[in-house]
């Protein structure tokens, strides 16, 4: 579904990617691993065109995309993202950051929205049902209007996860959803994860430092270190990769 | 025990989305209604219709649009009163050299407003924070400048134009309350519209800009077009308040009117009155217009006569005072302590 | 030809004592990344301040009214550090930077009450002499201020690149809470940097006060000095000399070559012309520094 070719981008005089090619097929859940300083989340912010490669193209459902495609136009394509560290819109409630991700769905126009008549109208009733029903899929139904900035930390990812959702996206990009989580908060986002593939058919692609969660529902992880793609496969493969062993010494598996 | 929302069970996501969900503030505002539209001008004196509410009204119009820009969208704007004068002049061109309706002449004002603001907007695609701020700044000097020396908009070096005998459908409007009604129509019309504008997905997504633009970018947010309509919507009320006050109370384009420290009070006007809302544009709006007169009358209890010399002084650090109060304290000024206040009498009596 | 050498030259005097005004934001910027919108306040209360040692209220020797205006103005950089930006070290720095418009009203306020709004003469026993060198009219008082301006810069830029205080002071502006949590004393660095800047604006005051008078619009002084920050970015003292430079002599030949065709006035805001056309260019100004955004 997404073909990353050759991507290389240089920050100042640190190669965060050094040609990295990679590949993400439809209907899969594909991990990305690596140590801390890998280039995972810049591999990402690629993806979403924040950050424009040296080198390197993007290829999204067979056809390549231009150079300088802004990020909305790329959400539009159908990526959807959430972020390593946070960024939910701390300013409104979490209705309202959830109604932001179906934003490229909705298309009244000034006038409409200032006089709240016709398709507004229509356009707000019918995306807040939809975003209602994710609410109950993410079962975080009791804190729709608690302000953002007030949610603790699981509820904050699981928002953001419903914001990425909420935009009904072909290919899914998740940052580390379950950075900072206890088992019992990881057990519950797997299963967010796994229903959106298996549920809604959405192509996941995530960024995972826990290794018992990439095993366990992953079909196919890359790893990267320092900019290099140092091995890809199914997870059983890369569990007994002698490189991978060697890059991240000490991890557990299973 | 009055204000509560136990009982009041929505069952429909239209009633949820409700401008007022509690039946008591729907009366409170059907009450407000009642005042500005028939008490109020019926009761007050001239001067108070003329001299208080009409710029009241007036600012609070043109803190909406700062609000929008600066509260909502996280744009920050130090030019705003630069776009008043536009939209005065423009109005009055319109309606004084070509005989436009006085209407027509007012939306004018604040289409050509927008129309520049879109222009002066264009900066905020590339930077942000200070340098937006700065760069806001510019147009107010620019506009300013040539305001003043384009001759065929300013018609002197003074920049001044009076106002011709105003008639809407020939019905002549010349008295206070006729002025007065005329301002107040145009604020409910655009105050209506901004908070449908604020509540629907150009609201969230220009709240999205301002929490997080990167984030709103990659989910789907188109900046660019969303900035620049944040800033012709803006320019667009300041505009039309600009033509507004201009006729119904300066009696004269005067672009000493629109000077930058007008454009200083307005951000004052909506950090006190609380950025990101609408009832905090007219809060502030409301202090910044009344606190001369409390002044007046407080300093009156120590002297027959007061200087305006001292007045405007005690003005200024009470203005600044309050700023820095309102930052510290409730940075969400004033609108927001009246929500806490609500929020309160939502479970009056129980403490919690 | 010389008239155009002339204007050039007098208009980078002249833009040397707007980097003055400009150094004070920068300093203030750098060190606690907030941009001062009170800056051209504090020199006009300065200004003020110094007149009334000086004339209006006591007739102190220059060197005692100097001395006693910079610790008018200490106290001004302590009240305002420690009574209104303590508190929002924590918030958002859009936050201060609203907090210094509130600060330039009080300022304002408080000056002309305790000192009247008549504009106030400032006489240094500064010579006022114009002559000529190689053709070009020059005038002794603008040469002498632009070399105290020059001074001036050349003090700060050491003390930013040399000494221990003045790198810790660049260190702590990005982050202050972080700052703040590992113990560096933030609010003295702070009081410090403020200190300094109403130094800059104290000369600042009294250079422009003594051209234009001590009166209100000292205060829009600030408001020539907002282009030079954003050709020469924001938080760099060698932008903010070359911005001075390029905002003095632009203005001056902008003045005198274009402002004929377009009816005069150009230099309110020719200078906002080019600083947009800089960020056109190079949205952090010539020397700022690139915020860049992870993700």
């Amino acid at each position: 579904m997404l073909r990353a070719e050759d991507i290389t981008i240089t920050f100042g005089g640190l190669m965060a990617l050094n040609h990295v090619s990679l590949e993400i097929y439809p209907g899969e859940i594909m991990a990305i691993i690596g140590p801390n300083g890998a280039g995972k989340t810049t591999m990402l912010n690629i993806i979403n065109g924040f950050y424009k490669p040296d080198a390197g193209r993007i290829i999204f459902e067979g056809k390549e995309w231009p150079k300088k495609m802004k990020p909305n136009r790329i959400a539009a394509q159908g990526i959807a993202r959430t972020f390593q560290n946070l960024a939910l819109f701390k300013g409104m409630s979490t209705l309202g950051n959830i109604m932001v991700g179906r934003t490229q769905k909705m298309h009244a126009n000034l006038f409409s929205q200032g006089f709240y008549w016709g398709l507004s109208e229509k356009e707000e009733i019918e995306h807040r049902k939809a975003v209602e029903w994710i609410i109950d899929f993410l079962q975080i139904e009791n804190i729709r209007k608690t302000p953002a900035s007030m949610l603790p930390y699981g509820l904050q990812k699981r928002v953001e996860l419903a914001r990425a959702l909420a935009a009904e996206p072909k290919l899914l990009l998740l940052d580390e959803p379950m950075a900072g989580m206890n088992l019992e908060e990881k057990e519950d986002i797997a299963r967010f994860v796994l229903d959106a593939n298996e549920e809604l058919g959405y192509t996941i692609a995530l960024i995972e430092h826990d290794m018992g969660v990439v095993m366990d529902i992953c079909d196919r992880v890359v790893v990267l270190d320092f900019g290099n793609k140092i091995a890809e496969g199914t997870p059983d493969e890369i569990k007994s990769d002698p490189k991978v062993i060697k890059a991240y010494l000490g991890t557990t598996g299973g | 025990m009055f204000y509560r929302e136990c009982g009041n069970y929505k069952d429909t996501y239209a009633s949820d989305m409700a401008v007022f969900p509690i039946p008591l503030d729907r009366y409170g505002f059907i009450v407000m209604l009642i005042l500005a539209f028939i008490v109020i001008p019926w009761t007050a004196s001239e001067y108070w219709l003329s001299n208080i509410m009409i710029p009241f009204y007036c600012f609070g119009l043109s803190a909406i649009g700062l609000n929008i820009l600066a509260g909502y969208a996280g744009q920050i704007s130090i030019g705003h009163a630069a776009f008043m004068a536009v939209g005065a002049y423009t109005a009055l061109i319109l309606y004084g050299r070509f005989g436009i309706p006085l209407l027509l002449s007012i939306l004018g004002g604040g289409i050509v407003s927008g129309a520049v603001g879109a222009f002066f907007g264009l900066p905020s695609l590339k930077i942000k924070g200070f340098y937006l701020a700065i760069a806001t700044l510019a147009s107010q000097f620019i506009i300013q400048w040539v305001i003043v020396h384009w001759q065929w908009v300013s018609g002197g070096a003074f920049g001044t134009v009076e106002t011709p005998d105003m008639q809407i459908f020939g019905w002549e409007l010349n008295t206070p309350v006729e002025k007065y009604y005329l301002a107040l129509c145009w604020l409910i019309v655009l105050t209506v519209v901004a908070k449908n504008l604020v509540r629907g997905q150009l609201g969230r997504n220009w709240q999205a800009i301002r929490d997080m633009d990167y984030a709103a970018e990659i989910i789907g947010v188109n900046l660019y077009r969303d900035k620049l309509i944040a800033f012709s919507v803006a320019t667009f009320y300041a505009g039309i308040a600009g033509a507004l006050i201009t006729f119904c109370y300066y009696g004269a384009a005067n672009i000493e009117e629109f000077h930058v420290m007008v454009s200083f009070a307005l951000l004052g006007m909506i950090i006190i009155g609380g950025l990101g809302t609408i009832l905090g544009s007219f809060l502030g709006a409301g202090f910044f217009v009344l606190l001369p007169l409390f002044i007046n009358r407080f300093m009156g209890i120590f002297m027959e006569v007061v200087p305006s010399e001292i007045r405007s002084n005690i003005e200024s650090i009470i203005f600044g005072g309050l700023i820095v109060f309102f930052l510290i304290v409730e940075p969400y000024g004033m609108a927001r302590l009246w929500q806490t206040i609500k929020d309160k009498m939502r479970l009056w009596p129980f403490p919690y | 030809m010389t008239f155009f050498f002339e204007v050039t030259i007098n208009g980078l005097l002249v833009g040397i004592m707007y980097s003055l005004v400009a150094l004070g934001f920068a300093l203030i910027y750098k060190a606690s990344n907030v941009f001062n919108m009170a800056q051209g306040a504090m020199s006009l209360f300065a200004g003020l301040a110094l007149v009334g040692f000086l004339y209006q209220y006591m007739h102190l020797p220059l060197w005692l009214a100097l001395l006693c205006t910079v610790g008018v103005m200490t106290i001004w950089a302590y009240v305002i550090v420690y009574g209104i930006l303590r508190p929002l070290v924590a918030r958002p720095p859009a936050m201060m930077f609203m907090a210094t418009f509130g600060i330039m009203y009080i300022l304002e306020g408080v000056g002309q009450s305790i000192y009247g709004t008549q504009a106030k003469g400032l006489n240094l026993g500064i010579p006022e002499k114009s002559f000529e060198v190689g053709g070009i009219l020059l005038n002794t008082f603008d040469l002498i201020f632009a070399g105290v301006a020059a001074l001036f810069v050349a003090a700060l830029v050491w003390f930013f690149q040399k000494t221990r205080n003045g790198r810790a002071l660049r260190a702590v502006s990005d982050d202050h809470e972080a700052a703040l949590s590992v113990g560096i004393p933030l609010l003295k660095a702070w009081s410090m940097t403020w200190v300094i800047a109403g130094i800059v604006a104290t000369v600042a005051g009294v250079a422009w006060g003594t051209r234009l008078g001590v009166q209100f619009s000292l205060g829009y002084i600030a408001f020539k000095a907002l282009p030079v920050l954003i050709i020469g970015g924001i938080d760099s003292i060698p932008g903010a000399i070359i911005g001075g430079l390029i905002v003095g002599a632009g203005e001056n030949l902008g003045e005198v070559f274009l402002g004929p065709y377009v009816g005069g006035g150009i230099q309110t805001f020719f200078p906002y012309l080019l600083a947009l056309l800089v960020l056109y260019f190079k949205p952090y100004g010539l020397f700022g520094k690139e915020i860049i955004e992870r993700v």
